[in-house]
């Protein structure tokens, strides 16, 4: 049976890993292929790399890391963050990135998902959105959630679908950070609305939120940051927990 | 296609990226990853004379994804013609009977490993990395079988040809351990 991934997100400025690192082997922290290459060992089933540099060098090393990325690990990952053109896609393919995300140049843009689809494959791209539930409503949001837009999350979520992504990770502006869970609500609604994968993003804080987004959630997919980078749950147990809870998950059978 | 440059590096062998005839003749081993969508990719290889080529190689060849699906007969894809090294039509998976099984399958399943040269029997059972709508019936050439909306071949063999329709070199140790020994053929 398809199993359900886990997927640990890495912010990468300048080359290193922002979020704080807590693991107990220091010599990981700050080194993004480092701690990618660690996930991977542990078990995590895909990785994401959000590039937050702004400034033209540190794209540059953006695209270092990600050859260094595609050198050292053996597991699918997709790279994200100021990606605005085919041109952009294409050097991050090239340097061995397996999908990339898209997100407010989408919004601005659609046509890019149609782009990025008809190049390079469907699942090439994915739709990143930012949403937050405004009066019952969900907005979607641009420039890393400070922006919002006149777009709704359902209604994008679709459009993107039709235009040729491959997936959509839907982050929930709402619970990121807060560590109480998952949407579930609205993720369960994307599953129900959409064909392709939803991978869910914002608010995982315990294993038992994980459990909630893949059962009454149905997600695909779960990505996190910090309860991975702070070594709060751990890859191993997470998925036994999972196993025992009957969620289908890849266990690492053969080292 | 630097993904499988990457992995083949990583176990210290040593790969380049050609379509140059002589070159693809003369190598060891010859890895097919076939890349995009199936008429597109066949006209490509026909308009290079790729095919003729392919289908007379002796060296161990090792088609990957869209790759396998190239070395069938035919696939739905396109109404496309292949190559024909296994005598099976690759079809479009078909999801009426399981709207939950969404197209294409992406993600990690398992393999039910057969006999064979390629995939140790250690490995029957563990994950390995898939994304394709088309897949390959099961047949007398499979030697590996995944289930997704019904069992289909995840692996083919016949004679030098081997063939695989998930990515040995995104799927961890697993498939590192597929791609050693691939070399060792």
């Amino acid at each position: 049976m398809l199993a359900k991934r886990i997927i640990p997100c890495l912010d990468v400025k300048d080359g290193t890993t922002v979020k704080g690192v807590n693991f107990v082997n220091l010599k990981f922290a700050g080194d993004p292929v480092e701690l990618g290459k660690r996930y991977s060992d542990e078990g995590a089933d895909e990785l994401v790399f959000l590039d937050i540099t702004a400034s033209f060098e540190g794209r540059k090393t953006f695209v270092d890391m990600v050859r260094r990325v595609a050198e050292n690990v053996s597991i699918p990952f997709t790279v994200g963050g100021g990606i605005g053109s085919i041109e952009d896609v294409e050097k991050l393919l090239e340097a061995g990135a397996d999908k990339v995300s898209v997100n407010s140049s989408a919004i601005n843009n659609p046509q890019l998902i149609d782009d990025i689809a008809r190049h390079f494959g469907n699942q090439v791209c994915v739709a990143a959105i930012d949403a937050r539930n405004v009066d019952g409503d969900w907005l979607c949001y641009e420039k890393g959630g400070r922006v919002p837009t006149s777009r709704h999350l359902f209604e994008w979520a679709h459009e993107a679908q039709e235009r040729g992504a491959g997936e959509v990770l839907f982050t929930s502006m709402d619970h990121d950070g807060v560590k109480h869970g998952f949407a579930c609500e609205a993720i369960a609604q994307l599953h129900d609305l959409l064909d392709i994968p939803v991978i869910a993003s914002g608010g995982c804080g315990a294993k038992e939120h994980f459990l909630d987004v893949f059962k009454s959630g149905q997600a695909d997919a779960a990505l996190a940051a910090s309860v991975f980078h702070f070594g709060e749950i751990a890859i191993p147990d997470l998925k036994e927990y999972l196993a025992d809870n009957g969620v289908t998950v890849r266990k690492i059978k053969v080292q | 296609m630097f993904s499988v440059l990457c992995a083949l590096r990583r176990i210290g062998a040593d790969s380049v990226i050609t379509d140059n005839p002589e070159e693809i003749a003369a190598a060891d081993k010859v890895i097919f990853p076939g890349v995009g969508e199936a008429s597109t990719a066949m006209r490509y290889l026909t308009e290079h004379r790729l095919d003729e080529l392919i289908k007379g190689l002796r060296q161990p060849v090792l088609g990957i994804c869209i790759g396998l699906q190239l070395l069938c007969r035919s696939s739905e894809e396109g109404n496309t013609k292949c190559i024909g090294i296994f005598d099976v039509d690759v079809k479009r998976f078909d999801n009426k009977e399981k709207p939950e099984l969404k197209i294409p399958q992406m993600g990690w399943n398992t393999i039910e490993v057969k006999p064979n040269r390629l995939i140790e029997p250690k490995l029957d059972g563990s994950y390995v990395y898939f994304v394709h709508s088309y897949y390959a019936p099961l047949s007398k050439y499979t030697i590996a079988v995944t289930d997704y909306i019904q069992p289909y071949s995840a692996a083919l063999h016949r004679d030098n040809f081997f063939a695989t329709q998930f990515h040995p070199e995104k799927s961890g140790s697993v498939g590192e351990i597929i791609l050693k020994k691939f070399m060792e053929l």
